[in-house]
């Protein structure tokens, strides 16, 4: 019933960071906001000369600023985030993260696709509702240009969780409190919920209501090829 | 003629002398049939006899006249007596209503309500504002019962930490109950400032319908509300003159968007402030641009960013006399080559003569900086902590700013920025240095470096907000010395317990630097690696602090006992990720009742001291919040405290996930 598209990314699927109990526990204390992926921002002035250089003599080893796809091979972080740590309120976050976004798009002109961004001003805000979540969150889907962009948004907004496998499609979300696997789900114009990533991008756009990240247990009859699909990829 | 009361009734040793007390209002100086001696000293004279007669009850006959007066004249002030005699003690407490309007400072208020219970009837009924720090710490139908005649309500909701997405959806501080009482009782009630609660659309609703003068609304990390609400807010509060929402999160109606802009009355209007940056979906701008156009007195503007620097300049066209302006993107719509030149949007600046405060620049194109530079000399206040500007672009506009009292900028700019910054801006008085990358393991933009420069630059500075990666002991002792006049100081160094860059050592000595040096702070947020020896120094020499946020700090319980008994003026502690036990919270037994709350999440509590706590201490709510992820049946540990000193009992509202002892 489910598309068998395999081209379009389809399900998200993000994995938990790594170090078990430890994850666990910080999972536990619920849904974070800290944008765990670091973005590199073509900015001048943002150099090493104004950087200080991190001493060894802080107690935790620090991650390489990576781009999220290489973080998916390094091991995972030697800790698990914090809740509301440091403490930037969502609102601020959220706008960082619109910006980040933005400004590494602008950096890509030539991988912009027009169709997207063409005569469109106005903006598509959905909920998005993960289960398991204290809260929903609002993204406006024409900030980004691809299921992959709309992917690492997500990620950065339900941020306990981090790639695994070879690419951005096929890394693994995982619920931190049962540790399935999730499936991303949408509503579309008429009411009817689908999965995400069958049909093109724009589409999806135009139809789109509201987004949920559901468990694959829950997705009985809308995604029975979709947990198939994770089997078959991983 | 009329005998000055206090020799009648009082025993001299104890009679005060006359305080010099404010003018009394021409309406209670008697007619001139009366003797017009007695206008200036029924009021002092008065006053020492209530000073007299503080132990007494209200039942003590104070004659403030003598029964033989006629009392055609006398008109008192305040109450609905038209003419009417007014029995002698109502007559006094009309006095000191008179006088305690002159009142305002809500300190002053509590303390002249416990001098005797005229006193505090008179009070109660000439308190115009009421401030709430903590919503549930009494009962709407008890401030209503108390306060006569309220115009403006200030209400506190949730525990700061809520902002960080410490307390999960649903917790509470609805203000459904409290506009559901105010509403009969202060009919004629103006103003409404709330701060962290949730406000439903019908909540905004019958605010409009419940206040007819209805005149200022603020709400300040607000929820629960949509345009809807808005809407009716526009439409119904035909005195409106402060519309402010700051960072609340505000709904989407799905399905339809509501015009709210164009439901403002389409008469001139009587705004002064207009502040909607936070309310993110697409509005009408051509309504946007009429209002403003009819709003004479309209003073402070902050759109969101769905406006262009074209559209920005029709405003600032339609709004000359603005003084502060939220400036939206800050960036063009057109094509590039298209679109308004930096030249014509400097021209819009130059011509705002009265613009002290700009904000918003929330996608800048930094091409249309330069713009501002005619109005910056003026500028007392820059907001720049949403546009993620380099050191080189952020020379060139603060070089100008050679005013500025208050500055908020992204880490972007680098130690180099803040160098500039200090090296223009000696006047300032407020910094905030935001994170782009909130994340610990960010690379820093922003140091010691940074740090020290503004210290050396900026000699009045009274508040700083600072998100660093790295930090050193001597920076900050370099800040405690250079910058005595410090009230608040918020060092965030984003990774957990991280020691001094150069040394290695705890960040102790530079906390401890701050609070002994400084001598007028009265907020800290501390970070880094902390260990007792710096809550020694805070419980020593922090003798004003009222509010302390602790994270990821201390190394035992002695770090909270040495803050519970040496912070007098504590009022609000909270604390995350510190390893303190039940021992280090019954330390405070004795100090939660001066304080408003005391919050712990993370730490090493149990059910059972907080159950203590509960049973020792009866005028105390205390509450242990789960999350909703927490699946497992943990029951002893306890990761989320709340407690809270209430007249109101433990409340009814709360949902599932938290349990009241």
């Amino acid at each position: 019933m489910a598309g068998a598209d395999v081209d379009v990314g389809t399900e998200l699927r993000l994995g938990l960071p790594g170090g078990g109990a430890e994850a666990a526990k910080a999972a536990k204390r619920g849904f974070e906001d800290t944008i765990d992926l670091k973005l590199k921002l073509p900015t001048a002035g943002m150099e090493e000369a104004a950087a200080v250089k991190p001493e060894p003599a802080a107690e935790k080893a620090k991650r390489p600023a990576e781009a999220p796809d290489a973080d998916a091979e390094k091991p995972p972080a030697p800790k698990a985030q914090a809740v509301g740590w440091p403490p930037v309120r969502s609102y601020r976050r959220n706008v960082m993260t619109v910006q980040s976004v933005k400004s590494k798009k602008e950096e890509e002109p030539e991988k912009q696709q027009s169709a997207v961004t063409a005569g469109s001003n106005s903006s598509a805000f959905v909920k998005v509702s993960m289960d398991g979540a204290p809260y929903l969150r609002k993204v406006d889907l024409k900030m980004y240009d691809s299921y992959k962009d709309l992917s690492i948004a997500l990620k950065k907004m339900f941020s306990t969780f981090a790639t695994t496998g070879n690419n951005m499609n096929e890394g693994k979300l995982v619920d931190p409190v049962s540790g399935a696997d999730v499936v991303t789900t949408y509503e579309d114009k008429d009411g009817d919920w689908m999965l995400v990533g069958d049909v093109p991008w724009e589409m999806f756009v135009e139809s789109c209501k509201r987004l949920r990240i559901m468990k694959s247990s829950e997705a009985i009859g809308l995604a029975p090829r979709a947990k198939d699909k994770c089997k078959n990829k991983s | 003629m009329s005998t000055p009361h206090s020799s009648s009734t009082t025993s001299g040793p104890h009679r005060a002398s006359s305080p010099p007390g404010p003018q009394i209002p021409q309406s209670l100086t008697l007619a001139p049939t009366a003797a017009s001696s007695a206008s200036p000293s029924p009021s002092s004279s008065s006053a020492s006899g209530m000073r007299d007669a503080a132990g007494d009850d209200s039942d003590s006959p104070p004659s403030q006249m003598s029964e033989d007066d006629p009392g055609g004249g006398w008109e008192p002030d305040l109450r609905a007596g038209n003419g009417r005699w007014a029995p002698p003690d109502q007559v006094l407490e009309n006095v000191l209503e008179s006088v305690l309007e002159f009142l305002t400072a809500a300190r002053d208020r509590n303390a002249a309500s416990l001098v005797c219970r005229s006193w505090y009837r008179a009070e109660a009924q000439t308190r115009r504002e009421l401030f709430i720090g903590n919503c549930y710490a009494v009962s709407p139908r008890r401030a209503v019962e108390r306060f006569g005649g309220l115009r403006a309500v200030v209400l506190k909701g949730k525990p700061r930490f809520a902002d960080f997405s410490l307390v999960p959806y649903g917790w509470g501080a609805y203000v459904s109950p409290w506009v559901a009482a105010l509403g009969p009782a202060y009919p004629r009630l103006e103003r409404i400032c709330l701060k962290r609660m949730t406000v439903s659309d019908d909540d905004l609703a019958l605010v409009a319908n419940s206040f007819p003068l209805f005149r200022e609304l603020s709400l300040v990390y607000c929820d629960g509300f949509s345009t809807l609400g808005l809407a009716v807010i526009a439409e119904r509060c035909r005195h409106l003159r402060v519309l402010d929402l700051m960072e609340d999160y505000v709904e989407d109606e799905d399905d339809e968007l509501v015009d709210w802009i164009s439901k403002f009355p389409e008469s001139n209007t009587s705004l002064e402030s207009l502040v909607f940056d936070c309310v993110s979906v697409p509005f009408n701008f051509e309504a946007l641009e009429a209002l403003v156009a009819r709003s004479p007195a309209l003073r402070r503007l902050r759109v969101n960013h769905h406006v262009s620097v074209e559209q920005l300049r029709r405003l600032m066209a339609r709004a000359p006399q603005l003084t502060h302006f939220g400036t939206g993107a800050f960036r063009s719509e057109a094509a590039p080559g298209g679109g308004l030149s930096v030249a014509e949007l400097a021209t819009s600046f130059a011509a705002s003569k009265s613009l002290t405060c700009l904000s918003g620049f929330r996608d800048v194109n930094p091409e249309y900086l330069p713009a501002i530079y005619p109005a910056c000399a003026k500028l007392t206040s820059l907001n720049f902590s949403f546009a993620s500007l380099t050191a080189e672009e952020l020379k060139p506009v603060i070089r100008n700013c050679i005013n500025l009292r208050t500055f908020w900028v992204l880490d972007t700019v680098g130690d180099e920025g803040l160098q500039a910054v200090a090296g223009t801006c000696s006047d300032l008085r407020e910094l905030r240095v935001f994170p782009l990358d909130a994340s610990e393991d960010s690379e820093g933009s922003v140091s010691d470096v940074g740090l020290h420069a503004i210290s050396e630059g900026c000699p009045k500075l009274e508040s700083i907000l600072y998100f660093c990666q790295q930090m050193t002991n001597e920076a900050v002792i370099a800040m405690s010395k250079k910058c005595p006049d410090l009230v608040v100081f918020r060092l965030c160094i984003m990774g957990r317990r991280r020691p001094d860059r150069i040394t290695g050592d705890p960040m102790d000595e530079g906390f401890g630097a701050i609070v002994k040096n400084c001598k007028k702070l009265t907020r800290l947020s501390v970070s880094g690696l902390l260990t007792d020896k710096a809550f020694a120094y805070i419980g020593n020499h922090g003798k004003l602090i009222k509010t302390l946020s602790v994270a990821f700090a201390g190394n035992s319980d002695m770090s909270l006992q040495y803050v519970f008994e040496g912070c007098t003026k504590l009022q609000k502690l909270e604390v995350r990720d510190s390893p303190f036990t039940d021992k280090g919270l019954l330390s405070g037994l004795n100090y939660f009742y001066n304080m408003r709350f005391l919050w712990m999440n993370s730490c090493k509590l149990t059910m059972r001291g907080c159950k203590d706590v509960a049973q020792q201490m009866q005028n105390l709510v205390v509450e242990v919040i789960k999350d909703h992820t927490d699946d497992e049946g943990e029951d002893d540990i306890v990761d989320k405290l709340y407690l809270y000193r209430s007249l109101a009992g433990p409340r009814n509202d709360a949902p599932p996930f938290v349990t009241l002892l």
